[in-house]
């Protein structure tokens, strides 16, 4: 005799009944009191304000003209007149970095743009169409995700010639597969859904079905997955420019002034030591905050909300 | 008189909670004596399946801990004996079985290699010489062509195949007490009816004690010659099985019985005792039961004089934790 | 098993064909006449014709490919536009050096990811987890020219343990061949190192939670063995994964590296040819490197099949 007596469900049907019966909070409020008890995502959030307003106020802040070149006062260590020092130009480093900064930042938002513009549409379409649209879109994405990404955006930027926008746009495209798999995986999740079901069978069209439950939902990993690009794309932004295939003179980014720098390593280590730093924090930031943001979205993503 | 197999004695566990340590097991007391068979019964929550963890010494060492009391493997302490000696005595002189076997055995090696490797353990012997021995118990525990089958992986055997498979490693090194953790909960009902005919018949051949954790007082009646009975954390009754079942001495059990299905009623619904297992750390005053009990009187709700309530020993050794042990007569399952 | 290989090894075929139409359109793609292009701006007439033919420009796009796709399925990839050098013997005369600091990265990343990852996994939530991600959120945000740089300064510059450019063969002696890779190594490495631990930690901190492990314990095995042994083996997929993708990412970080430690490898390569718009040698250098994260991935699903049976049956 082997009869089931109490079920272990009862009891914990039970607790489930009781946690729904608290008081049933928003998602966006669930979110804010999580995102608050994350530091480290604050500091960075913190740090990225500061970046941007300082790039945006880079002409107020400025203490010399980035471009004025001082041949009398070349390699000057921080310090004296320039906090910075000088470059072998005699330029005022501090003036200069500011000023990359927003190159770089703008550099960074270009590929984000692309990686998103590129990914979302194909990625709605492959997880809408049928199973053979579908097979060949992603085939497309396998394929491009097996090219080393430095190396295809040197060779597109080879082919297309060095320049910051010819850069960004391929950066943009080699990122956008993230972003096709990402939607896609959304799309399919909800169209399972039942909700979903039910505003198709009424005869909502898909545009509208789209717009009002698959975008919202997509929107949160979405975020997260912009953050974390940005902060590749500005490495591979810096990595470019470093190796002469990016933003071209007379403009600079972080990312070319430790290329400019790296000649004059042992006289001068503050070239490349500064705009290093500023890359590393920023791209931290966007990891941090990132990483952040996925957290305290967390069960959102996976039930959506 | 000597002392019986497996001592638990006056055990107190606490884990660590976000409000500090809250105690899960208050003062638990039981025996097993050698080749017995005892139900230890509850509901999820009732501390039955911490207490097997903690004979086992398997507790998670940063988030809970023994405050009190005592457990004696055939005389020998094992509250406090040092982690390397412990892990010699699992698996040889005591071993476990679990409640999901799907997710028990290792997905990434054979099962003939993850029991070999319980049996190299305990027995330093060849890799030959145990992968032999791991055959030998499969064959015991009925897995057919144990030679090639236990070449498979986990995944490559139904549910109860594995559960027999976990059993076959439990048995491995012959051990002096088995712990089944609803080992059968997972499984269909007619499997159920199997691996216990298998946990019966090991029992007798090899004269293993064997702790039953269950949910489920069926079981207890088919397997059990004992039972102990838990609530929130407390022993509330012990009784040989008969008793238990003809005549209840503590409400709990009364309602326990209650709930389990007839075979013989089979239409009625499910019968369920109302509200839930209190929490840990937010235990009424007085009987734990109160709040739940359909015999509830003012009295239970104080307790004894220091506000619980001690257990009552009984004539013929039973034992109860119900204040109006002496006046209610209780319902059993007839 | 058998089945399963094949299957894996057949999917290559579409992804080679993608990836090969894509390199054969990165000619497609340079603005205006590429015969103009390639042949330099002060070309006579004549010159861009003898470009044009030489390049089989003339011929229909799906002729272009076809031959281009040919010769490369021989192993044939043409011939620089400017050292006349056959492209496959270019890129194979570079290829030890690339490998060289590929290797070295990895087992960089390897030394650091996997005593991080464990200790880390399982000191969840203590200051040794909370170092172990701290170093992995920084690991991969540092611009590896920056930590290459830094690193020059510090251990060739300052205190001068080792070579701060330039590369020695193996054939002129094991030991500088070594020493000269350290750096690189280690410049590469360190990004890597950071996603490892990441991944380890993540996969191993849940594999300890699984019930296979309560049942390891149960039964007396040594808190070592049930790490390494059940731990490790379960927590391995998304850990090989996760060591595969970064193949694409030593291989394009390589190009860096050599850069700034002046080693002769296909990084270097690569930018010569960029520089020069040297679109035979590009293309060449592309295909290649794709094959080899292809390949990779390859061995690396292969892999799973070891690491777990289910996937066998699949």
């Amino acid at each position: 005799m082997t009869a089931p007596g109490i079920r272990e469900a009862d009891t914990a049907s039970l607790d489930a009944r009781e946690a729904i019966s608290t008081p049933e909070q928003s998602a966006r409020a669930r979110f804010l009191r999580r995102f608050k008890r994350q530091v480290p995502a604050l500091i960075a959030l913190g740090y990225l304000v500061l970046v941007v307003l300082s790039a945006l106020c880079a002409p107020l802040l400025a203490t010399h003209d980035p471009l004025q070149q001082n041949l009398a006062g070349v390699l000057q260590p921080p310090g004296g007149g320039h906090v910075l020092g000088t470059d072998d130009l005699g330029r005022d480093v501090f003036s200069r970095a500011l000023y990359a900064g927003r190159i770089s930042l703008v550099a960074a938002a270009q590929a984000v743009a692309v990686a998103v513009l590129l990914g979302v549409i194909p990625g709605l379409v492959a997880g809408y169409a049928g199973r053979r649209v579908d097979a060949v879109i992603m085939r497309v994405t396998d394929a491009l995700m097996s090219f080393p990404p430095l190396i295809l955006a040197i060779a597109f930027v080879g082919v297309l010639g060095p320049s910051l926008t010819n850069a960004m746009f391929v950066i943009g495209v080699i990122f956008a597969p993230r972003f096709v798999r990402l939607v896609r995986g959304t799309v399919l999740s909800i169209r399972e859904e039942s909700f979903i079901e039910a505003s198709r069978s009424i005869g909502t069209p898909t545009p509208r079905v789209i717009w009002r439950h698959v975008l919202p939902n997509a929107l949160s990993p979405l975020i997260v997955q912009i953050s974390l690009t940005a902060a590749m794309a500005m490495l591979a932004e810096a990595s470019l420019s470093f190796l002469g295939l990016g933003v071209q003179p007379p403009d600079a980014s972080w990312g070319s002034m430790i290329e400019r720098g790296f000649r004059y390593t042992a006289a001068a280590p503050w070239l490349t030591i500064f705009p290093g730093l500023l890359i590393a924090l920023t791209v931290l930031a966007f990891n941090l905050l990132g990483d952040g943001l996925r957290d305290s979205l967390g069960r959102e993503i996976r039930r959506g909300s | 008189m000597t002392e019986p197999l497996l001592v638990v004695d006056g055990l107190e566990v606490q884990f660590a909670t976000e409000d500090g340590w809250v105690t899960v097991l208050d003062k638990v007391s039981f025996s097993v004596e050698r080749g017995e068979t005892v139900g230890l019964v509850g509901e999820s929550g009732s501390g039955k399946t911490v207490t097997s963890l903690s004979i086992l010494g398997l507790l998670p060492r940063e988030s809970s801990r023994v405050t009190a009391g005592s457990i004696r493997l055939d005389g020998v302490e094992l509250v406090g004996m040092p982690k390397h000696k412990l892990e010699l005595l699992r698996g040889d002189e005591i071993s476990m079985i679990f409640q999901e076997p799907m997710t028990s055995l290792d997905p990434a090696f054979r099962v003939g290699d993850q029991i070999a490797e319980v049996v190299r353990r305990h027995r330093g012997c060849s890799r030959r010489q145990a992968w032999a021995r791991a055959v030998e118990v499969l064959t015991t525990v009925g897995i057919p062509h144990a030679e090639t089958r236990a070449r498979s992986y986990p995944h490559e055997f139904s549910g109860g195949m594995r559960q027999r498979v976990m059993i076959a490693m439990a048995l491995s090194c012959e051990p002096k007490v088995i712990i089944a953790d609803e080992p059968t909960t997972a499984l269909d009902v007619t499997i159920q009816a199997q691996v216990l005919d298998l946990l019966r018949a090991m029992r007798d051949e090899f004269g293993t004690a064997v702790v039953f954790v269950t949910h489920d007082l069926g079981v207890v009646a088919d397997i059990c010659d004992r039972a102990v009975v838990m609530y929130a954390g407390q022993v509330v009754e012990q009784a040989q099985i008969d008793d238990l079942y003809d005549r209840p001495r503590h409400p709990y059990t009364e309602a326990l019985l209650s709930a389990m299905p007839q075979l013989t009623a089979r239409s009625g619904r499910l019968a369920t005792i109302p509200g839930a297992t209190p929490p840990a750390g937010s235990m009424p005053t007085g009987c734990r039961f109160h709040p739940r009990c359909a015999h509830v009187v003012d009295e239970c709700r104080e307790g004894d004089r220091d506000g619980r309530v001690a257990a009552r020993t009984l004539d013929g050794g039973g034992l109860s934790r119900c204040l109006r042990v002496g006046d209610l007569v209780l319902k059993g399952s007839a | 098993m058998l089945r399963y290989t094949l299957r894996r090894v057949l999917m290559i075929v579409p992804l080679l064909f993608l990836v090969s139409l894509g390199v054969f359109a990165l000619v497609l793609l340079i603005p205006g006449d590429p015969a103009i292009t390639i042949s330099g701006e002060n070309a006579t007439e004549a010159q861009i014709d003898a470009t044009r033919e030489r390049l089989g420009l003339n011929d229909p796009v799906l002729v272009q490919y076809a031959a281009w796709a040919g010769n490369a399925l021989t192993g044939d990839l043409g011939s620089s536009l400017f050292s006349n050098e056959s492209v496959s013997g270019a890129i194979m005369g570079r290829f030890p050096v690339t490998v060289a600091v590929t290797i070295a990265a990895m087992i960089v990343a390897l030394l650091i990811a996997v005593p991080a990852g464990i200790i880390a996994a399982l000191r969840r939530g203590h200051w040794q987890d909370r170092g172990a991600t701290l170093f992995a959120s920084v690991g991969i945000s540092l611009p590896n020219f920056w930590v290459g740089i830094l690193l020059i300064m510090a251990f060739a510059l300052a205190v001068p343990i080792f070579p701060a450019v330039g590369y020695t063969p193996i054939t002129e002696g094991v030991g500088e061949w070594a020493r000269g890779l350290v750096l690189p190594g280690l410049t590469l490495g360190m990004a890597v190192a950071a996603e490892i631990t990441r991944q380890l930690r993540g996969s191993l901190s849940d594999v300890m939670q699984q019930d296979f492990i309560r049942t390891a314990r149960a039964n007396g095995l040594r808190g070592r063995a049930v790490i390494a042994k059940h731990g490790l083996k379960n927590a391995a997929v998304p850990v090989v994964t996760v060591i595969g993708f970064q193949i694409g990412f030593l291989l394009g970080g390589s190009v860096i590296v050599e850069r700034v430690f002046g080693l002769p490898g296909l990084g270097d390569l690569a930018i010569r040819s960029v520089l020069q718009r040297d679109i035979p040698m590009i293309q060449g250098i592309v295909v290649v490197t794709a094959l080899i994260v292809m390949l990779v991935n390859l061995v690396v699903d292969l892999s799973y099949g070891w690491l777990n049976p289910k996937v066998r049956q699949a």
